[in-house]
């Protein structure tokens, strides 16, 4: 059974690995914003399946519209940044390079690694949640992160 | 009231920001942002909304409009005192600049500040929007530092005439109206 202190350590490794941005989020957050965090998270995620499905579908076309490819990528690449996720977004820049050239085998490897990457932040993020309640829980208060 | 501004209503008075972006999440954010620096903010997620929120749209807007209800082309004669206009750059249908270039072109909207937020660092991007009068470029993810910028635009703006049912003549702009020390004085609070 983890400690309070242990807990606490594990948040601020999740939280500083998520990059200066998701820290940044976390600072919006005060007493008349209390779910904040949480609200900008789960629009995340909300958003970002429904992208990843726009962008399977829309390379399985028979004539597959590269524009639309990219501006599906466009945008993923947009929330990924705000939220903190740099390794996805990084994914997205490789991406729309192969949208560029047209080239298929190449969006579909993006994509295949997009969403691997998409659910190693997703996890992390909902590690971070699941670690907030249990400190909470635990009678600890959730570490300032600089 | 003959319109000079004293230093407590500058800083009592509330400065009411119009933001748009297409990103719910970017909205999210800026919305946010923008309320933790206690300014009222209105967020749409086009440029079309923008523009008829602004009570300005005309024919050709309302041809590029994707939504199921018409736009009416008679121009939008109800009270809305926007102090600062904050925008997405790209943005189907009409983008930032876009957007930024109508506002500047409209002889009742082209006092209100503008600002643009691209997550592409392009330097002819940012030229051109500085160029065609965009007061500030922000690079997203927008921070906290960039929303604190915004607040000379504000002051700025709140004395200048941006209602088309506003009186011309009575107002003068602030700079005229106060005395040098007052100007001084204002801007310490900043």
């Amino acid at each position: 059974m983890a400690t309070v202190g242990q807990l606490q350590k594990q948040f601020v490794d999740f939280s500083t690995s998520l990059y200066r941005e998701f820290i940044q989020l976390q600072k919006l957050q005060d007493e008349s914003n209390p779910d904040f965090v949480f609200e900008v998270v789960s629009l995340f995620f909300e958003d970002s399946e429904k992208l990843l499905n726009n962008l399977a579908i829309a390379l399985q076309q028979q004539v597959v519209d590269f524009k639309q490819v990219d501006a599906h990528v466009h945008q993923f690449k947009g929330s990924s940044s705000s939220i903190g996720a740099h390794r996805v977004k990084n994914m997205c820049v490789a991406f729309r390079n192969f949208c560029e050239e047209k080239n298929l085998d190449g969006c579909l490897r993006c994509l295949q690694q997009i969403n691997h990457e998409y659910c190693l932040v997703k996890n992390k993020l909902e590690n971070v949640f699941r670690l907030e309640r249990q400190i909470l829980e635990a009678g600890g208060t959730i570490p300032l992160i600089a | 009231m003959n319109g000079i501004i004293t230093n407590a209503e500058t800083t009592t008075m509330q400065f009411h920001v119009l933001a748009v972006d297409d990103s719910v999440i970017d909205r999210k954010l800026i919305e946010r942002l923008l309320k933790t620096s206690s300014y009222q903010v209105t967020v749409v997620d086009s440029g079309v909304k923008a523009l008829e929120y602004l009570g300005l749209v005309d024919d050709e807007i309302a041809n590029t409009n994707t939504d199921s209800n018409p736009i009416s082309t008679i121009k939008n004669h109800h009270e809305v005192e926007v102090n600062l206009i904050i925008t997405d750059y790209c943005m189907p249908g009409i983008n930032g600049y876009d957007l930024l270039r109508k506002i500047k072109e409209s002889t009742t909207l082209k006092n209100i500040p503008v600002v643009i937020m691209s997550s592409e660092n392009i330097p002819s991007r940012i030229n051109n929007c500085l160029e065609q009068g965009a007061e500030e470029f922000f690079l997203k993810p927008v921070k906290q530092s960039d929303v604190n910028k915004l607040k000379p635009h504000l002051m700025r703006g709140k004395g200048k005439e941006n209602q088309p049912n506003f009186v011309v003549n009575k107002r003068k702009p602030m700079a005229e109206c106060l005395s040098p020390d007052r100007i001084r004085t204002k801007y310490n609070y900043i």
